[in-house]
Formats: C-alpha cells, sequence, structure tokens
C-alpha cells in the first residue's frame, strides 16, 4: 500500500525518500513515506487537505526548519546526499547551500516589494553570482516566459504586475540561481484558468533543465502537466487528529487510468475529497 | 390554474412567515446609524477645540515677546532681554544624542526578540516587561538616572550633564521605540521571508534586505514619536538636576544644559506676566521644533516607500 510501485533505477532518481515521518510538536502529521522523484520529470503531489503532501514538499529544501516545532525522521536523499544527517554530521549540514540547488515557488505569488530586476538579481547576489546581471535577470525572465511583457518596466515594482505575471516572476527568481530542482506549492491556486494554463506550458518546457514537484488540489492539472503522480490521504488516528500517509505512487496514466488502490480511484474519479 | 392558485397561496404564506420571522426595522437601525455618526463627530469636535482653543491661547500671549532676539538671546531677569538661545540649544543637543542611542538599541533589541530569538518563557517574560516599562511614569526614569549616571557613573557622564539627560531620556523611550519595531517586524508578511531563505539566503540576508526595509516606514513611525515624547518631558530632567538658568552656550557632551521645557517651566512658575507671555513664546518655539521634526520624518518615511 505504501511502496513505490514503479521502483526506478536509483541513478534517475534526483530525490529519494525513505520512511519519512514529519512531526508538528508531538503531532505525527505524515507517515512512512517512501518515493523517488526522477531527474528531469514532473512530479505531482495530490491529495485531500490535511494528507501532508505540502509537509513532505517543505522537507526537500529544508524549509520546515523554519518552524520551530517541526521534526523530521527518516531519509531524504538529493542526489545522494542525506539532507536530514544525524549526529555530527547534521551540525556541519547548511540548509542554506541546499536551498540555492532546490527552489521553491510557493501558493501565493510572493514578489520582494522591490523592482522586478531586483526581484531576479538578489537571490543570485546573496549567493555570490560573479557573472553578467544583466544577461541573467533577461535570461531568467525569458526562461519563465515574462520577458516580452516586463522587459520596458525592470525598473518598476514586481507588485505592480498581475497575479500571473508575479508568479511567472517568482519562477524566474527561482531558475535565476540555477537550481536543480523547482518545488511549487499549489503555484495556481490563487491564478485564474488563462494565467494556469501559462504556468502549465511553463513547466513542461523548464523539465527539460529541471527536475519539478507540485503540490495541487487541481486534479486536472496534475494529469496535464505530470509524469508520476503520488496519492496521499488523511486517516484518523486514535488520539482524535489526523495523520497523512502516501497510498499509491506510479506513473501519472495509470493513477488516472488505473490506480491499483481503492482510494486512489475514489479520488481522481471525484467520489472523494 | 388550480396549480397557479396553490402557487400564488404559498407564496402568499411564506411571505407572511417570513415577516414574521424578520423584523427589519430599518428606521430604528438608521437612527442608530445617525446617532453613533453624531457622537464621533462631537468627540472629534471636542478634541479639536480644545486644542485649536490652546494653539490660539499660546499665539495671542506669546507672539508679541517672539522675535529674533528672543531665539538669541541668554536667560535674563530681565523679560524684555531674556530669550532662548541656551534651552534650545540644549534641545537640539539632546535630542541629537538620544536618537543616536535609542536608534540603534531599540531597533536592535526589537529585532532580535521577534526575528532571533525563540518562543520561550524568557522571551515571553521579556515582552511583558518591555511593555510595562513603557507605561512607567517618567519621574521614575529621572529616579533611575539621577542613581546611575549622576551618582554612580558620574564620573564618565560628567555629572549633571547634556550626557546624562540624553541617557535618561534614552532609557524612558526604548520600550516605546522596542515595541514599535516588533510591531512593524510582525506586520511584515511571512511570504517575503519565506521567498528570501527558499533562495538560499540566511537570516541576516533576509533581515537586511528585505524584512527591515519592509517594516521600516513603521519602524521610523514609532521611533519619531517616541522622540516626541522625549522632547517634551520635563520631570525626568528635573530629576537629574538639569539647571534652569544656563547663560551659555555648551560646548560639548558633558557640558551641563538645559532644555526648552525646563525654560518653560521656570518661566510659568515665575509671578511677573511678562515671564508667562515669554514662557508662551517658548511653547511655540517646542511647538515649531516638534513640526519640523516630524515632518521631516514624514519625509523620510514617504521616501522610504517610494524607493521600493
Amino acid at each position: 500500500m505504501l511502496q513505490d510501485t514503479s521502483s526506478p533505477a536509483v541513478s534517475s532518481a534526483a530525490i529519494s525518500v525513505e520512511k519519512l515521518n514529519v512531526y508538528y510538536g508531538s503531532n505525527l502529521a505524515v507517515r512512512d513515506v517512501y518515493l523517488d522523484i526522477p531527474r528531469n520529470q514532473i512530479a505531482a503531489f495530490i491529495g485531500p487537505s490535511g494528507c501532508g503532501k505540502s509537509t513532505v514538499l517543505r522537507c526537500f529544501n529544508r524549509m520546515n526548519d523554519l518552524i520551530a516545532s517541526a521534526r523530521v525522521e527518516g531519509t531524504i536523499r538529493f542526489e545522494g546526499m542525506d539532507i536530514y544527517p544525524s549526529g555530527e554530521a547534521a551540525k556541519n549540514f547548511d540548509p542554506v547551500e541546499l536551498r540555492r540547488r532546490i527552489g521553491m515557488v510557493f501558493q501565493k505569488p510572493n514578489p520582494f516589494p522591490k523592482s522586478i530586476y531586483e526581484n531576479i538579481a538578489w537571490g543570485a547576489r546573496i549567493n555570490g553570482y560573479r557573472g553578467d546581471m544583466d544577461e541573467l535577470v533577461e535570461r531568467s525572465l525569458r526562461g519563465a516566459a515574462i520577458w516580452d511583457e516586463v522587459k520596458d518596466k525592470l525598473k518598476e515594482s514586481g507588485l505592480a504586475l498581475s497575479g500571473g505575471q508575479q508568479q511567472r516572476l517568482c519562477i524566474a527568481r527561482a531558475i535565476a540561481i540555477e537550481p536543480e530542482v523547482i518545488l511549487m506549492d499549489e503555484p495556481c491556486a490563487a491564478l485564474d484558468p488563462i494565467s494556469t494554463l501559462k504556468i502549465e506550458e511553463l513547466m513542461s518546457q523548464l523539465k527539460e533543465k529541471f527536475t519539478i514537484v507540485i503540490v495541487t488540489h487541481n486534479m486536472q492539472q496534475a494529469s496535464r502537466v505530470s509524469d508520476r503522480t503520488a496519492f496521499y490521504n488523511a486517516e484518523a488516528t486514535d488520539a482524535g487528529g489526523k495523520v497523512g500517509y502516501l497510498v499509491e505512487y506510479d506513473d501519472t496514466e495509470v493513477i488516472f487510468g488505473n490506480p491499483k488502490e481503492e482510494y486512489t480511484r475514489d479520488y481522481v474519479s471525484g467520489r472523494f475529497g | 390554474m388550480t396549480f397557479e392558485s396553490i402557487t400564488d397561496a404559498q407564496a402568499e404564506a411564506n411571505l407572511v412567515t417570513a415577516e414574521a420571522k424578520f423584523q427589519p426595522n430599518l428606521a430604528g437601525r438608521y437612527r442608530l446609524d445617525a446617532i453613533f455618526k453624531a457622537a464621533t463627530i462631537a468627540a472629534t469636535t471636542i478634541a479639536i477645540a480644545v486644542l485649536a482653543w490652546l494653539m490660539f491661547d499660546v499665539l495671542l500671549s506669546g507672539v508679541g515677546s517672539l522675535d529674533w532676539s528672543f531665539l538669541t538671546s541668554f536667560p535674563s531677569r530681565r523679560p524684555e532681554q531674556a530669550g532662548i538661545l541656551s534651552a534650545l540649544v540644549g534641545t537640539g543637543w539632546v535630542m541629537f544624542l538620544v536618537a543616536v542611542f535609542s536608534f540603534p538599541i531599540g531597533v536592535g533589541s526589537g529585532l532580535f526578540l521577534e526575528e532571533f530569538s525563540d518562543d520561550n518563557w524568557f522571551a515571553r517574560f521579556i515582552e511583558i516587561n518591555i511593555s510595562n516599562l513603557a507605561g512607567v511614569p517618567s519621574i521614575i526614569y529621572g529616579l533611575l538616572g539621577l542613581t546611575a549616571f549622576v551618582i554612580i557613573l558620574g564620573d564618565w557622564t560628567g555629572g549633571r550633564s547634556i550626557l546624562t539627560g540624553a541617557l535618561t531620556l534614552t532609557l524612558l523611550i526604548l520600550p516605546i521605540i522596542i515595541v514599535a519595531t516588533r510591531e512593524a517586524l510582525r506586520a511584515v508578511p511571512d511570504s517575503i521571508r519565506q521567498a528570501g531563505y527558499a533562495l538560499g539566503a540566511n537570516s541576516w540576508q533576509v533581515i537586511w534586505s528585505h524584512t527591515l526595509p519592509t517594516a521600516f516606514p513603521g519602524i521610523l513611525t514609532g521611533v519619531i514619536l517616541a522622540l516626541s515624547r522625549a522632547i517634551g518631558e520635563t520631570a525626568p530632567l528635573i530629576t537629574i538636576g538639569a539647571l534652569t538658568f544656563i547663560p551659555f552656550l555648551p560646548e560639548g557632551p558633558l557640558d551641563p544644559f538645559t532644555v526648552l521645557p525646563i525654560q518653560i517651566y521656570n518661566w510659568v512658575s515665575r509671578p511677573q506676566k511678562d515671564f508667562h507671555d515669554l514662557a508662551a513664546s517658548g511653547i511655540i518655539v517646542l511647538l515649531v521644533v516638534l513640526l519640523v521634526m516630524n515632518s521631516f520624518a514624514i519625509f523620510l518615511r514617504s521616501r522610504f516607500q517610494k524607493a521600493r
């Protein structure tokens, strides 16, 4: 019920997760997650609210570190490197370096209250970028399919853009520091259908260079854009809380066409959730 | 036909029950609206009228003796020769030093408490105490300043000096600045911090580039409100022994001094009416200094907001 059913070769996995448990305080939020995210593909996490899909996503770049009560057990390997090492290695491990290699796009577009140019340049600058900044800004904005819309107003505030443009600006900001993986936490939840479509088209271009993990509530979106889909569910615990777990993880066609689990079939066919 | 009559009857029945269940009483609700609107207008009018009367009274009695020689003369026993120069310069010195001390210490403490410290019992203990300190009467700070800066540290502060006065007023307004800084930092959306961390920034990079600039207008407002409070304080400075008669200009932070409110207080407490008019002139000068300070802050703030 929990296993990664297709078991791709380890070498093709950008991120591999083994027996992941995440706690908030003493509450177990997600349990026993095993999965491999293949390189240069799009993996989608779907499931009802509170099933822990965002929690798992936020482990990949250790954003859960910002929540004081969060605690992670198990192993997550990024390109073979244990990102939750224990003991002496834990002190030497630096999540700041990890986050340059694993970028993130958030649910609500959150450009910095600075100029469009500065939104892109800042991340590169703090990471010690030594190249031509103008060129990097243009390349990143082109990469996020927003260059033509903003090239004449790079000095204007990023907040002056529309919601969809802001989100593409955030994607441009993420790819400017040349990460290997981009995590997207419901990137289209606050956008209209046309902006959503643009972001989805962008994602299929981006996967040539990047590995993408996307959390989405929109099942059509998962089936449209992703190569592999993980379905999470939540079950009630004895203590009266909820704990999330991975129900099934497989190629997207299998999850939406012929899933092995009854729960998955019910969820993707809209019978619950 | 029957069908229609049935639906009509039902609609009528619905209407009747709806009327019985809901009694909108629009007239009564609008009356309440009007009453509260009138009450708030009355409150505003009272506040503004009292203030306007005060200003008018001060202007009326003060404007006569307000001339260039008032600003450039030292205090004197003869009202026609008395001026406010030493108090004006003293206030300038003290406020400059208060700003220099209180801004970095207050904003720094606020930053630590809000951005760096864990949310444990110790942080909460400090938080409660700082909020309480903001409400402590200013004369208590005067006593503290007297003990700490005049008696214990007198060798370094020069006793009843500008430095002592500035340090005492700094203590007085630090809690206000800390609380204002924390409020301003708390108002910065977490999404901005997360965006910074997700790009591989560490705490200081996020704070310096994003959190602090976003919160800065709010912090500046708090600092200026605090300085405005400090500029009008008399009690703590009298307690530490700031002199009222200074017929010379202080040359450094270790010299004795007086400030505008002390000079005003001194003139008001004299029996002659001429001195009362001088006090009114002093109040006008104090108000102008305050207004200049506040407009400078508003200017800085709007510049900062535009820059983003």
